[in-house]
């Protein structure tokens, strides 16, 4: 099944590498079939940032993501922008630190939209005392709630994409997320 | 040209004879090259020639080694890629005031920026002679060439200085009338561990001197000869009594990092690897 | 052992430079094809190789053919301006037979365009870019596994026929991110040293065409030279003999060797009322829109182009022959639809799917124009 994921917010994120992640634990550790797209130009620096995810137990043609099964939503911009595209009963999920869910509700209730809370930004203030982590702690959040990749495949696709040294710190960032719901 | 000549066998004799035209420098220079890579015990069989377009840029052609006579102002860009791939290599460069001072003028600056080991000899005369006597960003103001019939307006280039400014470690200028001083800048540019540019200020008869009442190569060489200034002299003269003077000598003669051993130097550093040659003949790397 | 990554389009092609051999790259920044500098920029000294950041584009194709002959197999990588500034330099390529891979990462234009976006503008400059006759040889990657394979595969064709091989990627390929797998058993060609130097002709008019390459360094002392030049590599310029026999053989050892280089991908092509042809990243949305119509019992086929030059006349003369409609889809106007329609000779049932904009046909976009074209 084909399944995409769009995940937005704003330069300096790291939504890019959350979805390097995503694409890299579905494909390598999983065995799954993933593409990985993002939006190049200005507004990759300092505004609005946008990386698209889609996995597949089939090879995946078309790589590009069209209307999401899975919205995740760093910043209210983004959330705004893009829940729009959702397909009927997607899966939303927001950091409501970044966001404010109540500019969404009509399309949320017309669209059957399941709505999960993962305050990423907090949780990487609070409990690891960086808030560059909050992409991970999404991450976490996102392994969570949607089952798109396996726990186990999202760590080994971590510890692989972040730079060295920093493993245990995003472990633990992708822990917390991981809890968080 | 008889086989008594001493540098025939660095000559391809099945090119002979030549195209230049009665009177012009370029066989000076050539002969002024092989005496100073004798002079340097440069050994032939490792030199390696490149050009651009232009009548100087056809000397590689007569000359029996590997020679890559390349597109009009890019000679300096083959001759990097080049040397950067067989730093061996002893790469020469012959170029004209067209080639590398206008349509080249910025892998010029460039290659002496990166201090690249290439002997780059720049025959100036003035002027286009290849397409029949235009003005060249050397020409001097006031000389006239089919496309200046009113007289040059423009600021001609100083090549040499230029070239020093830009990063080069040695430099100079010398004219055919200066032999002997012309076969030591050569000598010294070949043995340079870094960019060498020489500048031969040369007579053109056969376009600039018909077009600038020097008809005879005599004409071209007397002029050549009074309007010739040594750097020292220069330095105490004004200004304005330079112009239209050629000032001769070394305007950079110094020694900095050369750019392929930096590269060579990163990957020995870190990854303890050379620089591999002729590695496209190797299935297996 | 394999090795498996997932990474973008424009590292897998660096990797694939690299596996192929090249150990010198120059080049000039330009989106989106930089990454492929930035990457080689890492690798290169790991392996013994060179990278260099020239002044420009010019610069940089000169850069590449003196490397080559140098003994080094070498590449550039741009998009369409820079590909533009190129084009002397690999006419020169072409007329004095020196092996180099261009890689283009095509973005919207003309001109300055849109940098981060995708098209397929550049074909018919792959094709005809530089002035006079030759016969260019260009693979375009519809995968970031593509990108990796084809630019092994340009390396090896470049060395087999002693051409430029351009790689006509677009952005989307460049910059999308997919799992690789990287074989340890990958077929590269290396370069064939002439057996000796006594009487040794570089530029020999030899019945298969392509004569061994020497390096410079090696002892045989050639001349090599963009004017037309004779057998030893001397100028000649005002005999019409020795430029005929020259530009026929650099032509004819591309054409005659077209059953080895032109290479497509087909499916469902046998029984197809309608065959889509079409190269690079919108062969994905092809693909996926020939599943939709065959879903819905629609006879609907597709040709993918892995070698749009030499373009695969007999391949798709041979599958497309039966067929009611041909619709090309490619991020133009129409490039290689109007090769399409001189091949196939029936201007009335081929169509076209020309998306410019940046962004790639949609499976959607293409059934819509199918299914407007009516069957038999």
């Amino acid at each position: 099944m084909r399944t995409e994921i769009r995940i937005g917010g704003f330069g300096g994120q790291g939504v890019i590498l959350a979805g390097i992640i995503l694409g890299k634990a579905a494909s390598i550790f999983d065995k799954n079939e993933a593409v990985q797209t993002q939006s190049y130009g200005p507004e990759a620096r300092g505004g609005a940032s946008k990386c698209e995810v889609v996995v597949s137990d089939a090879v995946i043609d078309y790589p590009k993501v069209q209307r999401p099964d899975i919205l995740v939503a760093m910043s209210n911009e983004a959330l705004i922008k893009y829940i729009v595209d959702l397909k009927d009963g997607a899966t939303l999920i927001v950091d409501p630190g970044t966001t404010d869910i109540e500019d969404v509700r009509e399309f949320i209730d017309e669209h059957n939209i399941k709505v999960f809370n993962a305050p990423a930004t907090k949780t990487a203030n609070d409990e690891i005392g960086l808030k560059i982590v909050a992409n991970i702690v999404m991450v976490g959040a996102i392994t969570k709630i949607t089952g798109i990749i396996s726990k186990d495949a999202a760590i080994e696709s971590i510890k692989s994409s972040v730079p060295k040294g920093t493993e245990e710190k995003n472990i633990k960032a992708f822990e917390a997320g991981y809890n968080l719901v | 040209m008889s086989d008594g000549n001493k540098f025939t066998p660095y000559m391809r004799k099945d090119r002979l004879p030549h195209i230049f035209c009665p009177g012009c420098g370029n066989g000076t220079i050539m002969s002024a090259f092989l005496k100073a890579m004798e002079k340097a015990e440069m050994d032939f069989e490792n030199i390696a020639m490149v050009s651009g377009i232009g009548c100087s840029s056809r000397i590689p052609g007569y000359m029996d080694c590997d020679s890559l006579h390349t597109t009009h102002g890019r000679a300096l860009s083959f001759a990097t890629g080049l040397k950067t791939a067989n730093k061996d290599l002893d790469v020469v460069v012959f170029t004209g005031d067209g080639d590398c001072a206008s349509i080249g003028g910025n892998h010029l600056i460039h290659a002496a920026r990166r201090n690249i080991n290439l002997t780059v000899i720049c025959i100036n005369n003035n002027i286009y002679g290849m397409t029949g006597g235009q003005i060249s960003p050397t020409s001097p103001k006031g000389s006239y060439g089919t496309t200046a019939p009113y007289g040059n307006q423009d600021n001609p280039f100083n090549l040499a200085e230029l070239v020093a400014a830009a990063g080069a470690t040695y430099s100079a200028r010398w004219t055919t009338i200066q032999i002997e001083s012309l076969v030591m800048a050569i000598k010294d540019g070949l043995k340079n561990p870094g960019f060498s540019f020489i500048e031969v200020v040369t007579q053109c008869p056969t376009y600039y001197g018909r077009k600038n009442k020097l008809r005879t190569p005599t004409a071209m060489a007397v002029t050549l000869k009074m309007n010739t200034v040594f750097k020292d002299a220069a330095s105490r003269m004004r200004q304005k009594d330079l112009e239209g003077k050629i000032v001769v000598g070394e305007f950079a003669n110094t020694q900095k990092a050369e750019f392929t051993e930096n590269i060579e130097r990163i990957s020995e550093e870190k990854f303890g690897k050379k620089t591999l040659i002729n590695s496209a003949y190797e299935e297996e790397l | 052992m394999s090795e498996e990554l997932f990474i973008q389009g424009n590292e897998a092609c660096a990797k694939g430079a690299i596996r192929a051999g090249c150990r010198f790259f120059a080049g000039y920044p330009i989106t989106p094809s930089t990454e492929v500098a930035e990457t080689l920029a890492r690798e290169l000294p790991k392996v013994g190789g060179s990278f260099v950041q020239m002044e420009d584009e010019i610069a940089s194709a000169g850069a590449i053919i003196g490397g080559s002959w140098g003994g080094t197999k070498s590449m550039t990588a741009t998009s369409g301006p820079g590909l533009s500034l190129m084009q002397e330099n690999i006419g020169y390529a072409f007329i004095t037979e020196t092996p180099i891979v261009v890689v283009d990462v095509q973005r919207g234009s003309p001109s300055t365009g849109q940098p981060t976006m995708a098209a397929q503008g550049d074909m018919m400059q792959a094709r005809w870019g530089s002035h006079g006759d030759y016969e260019p040889i260009a693979l375009s990657p519809s995968s970031v596994q593509e990108f990796f394979d084809f630019t092994v595969k340009a390396f090896n064709l470049a060395e087999e026929y002693r051409v430029p091989v351009f790689v006509m990627a677009d952005e989307v390929v460049g910059h999308m991110r997919e799992k690789i797998v990287i074989d340890d058993d990958i077929e590269i060609v290396p370069r064939k040293m002439p057996e000796s130097k006594e009487d040794f002709l570089p530029f020999k008019n030899i019945e298969n065409g392509t004569n061994p390459m020497p390096s410079f360094g090696q002892g045989f002392n050639i001349h090599v030279t963009g004017l037309t030049h004779d057998e030893r590599g001397y100028p000649d310029t005002n005999n019409p003999d020795t430029h005929d026999a020259l530009v026929q053989r650099l032509c004819d050892k591309v054409l005659n060797n077209t059953d080895k280089i032109c290479s497509v991908k087909s499916k469902y092509c046998d029984d197809a009322d309608t065959i889509i042809i079409s190269y690079g990243a919108p062969v994905r949305s092809v693909i996926e829109a020939a599943r939709k119509a065959r879903a819905e019992g629609n006879k609907v086929g597709y040709i993918k182009l892995d070698t749009p030059w030499p373009f695969p006349e007999k391949q798709v003369l041979d599958l497309a022959a039966d067929a009611s409609n041909i619709v090309v889809v490619e991020m133009n106007l129409g490039q290689m639809y109007y090769e399409v329609n001189r091949v196939l000779r029936r201007d009335a049932n081929v169509h076209l799917v020309g998306k410019i904009g940046g962004l790639m046909p949609t499976p959607d976009e293409i059934l819509s124009k199918i299914n407007k074209l009516g069957g038999k």
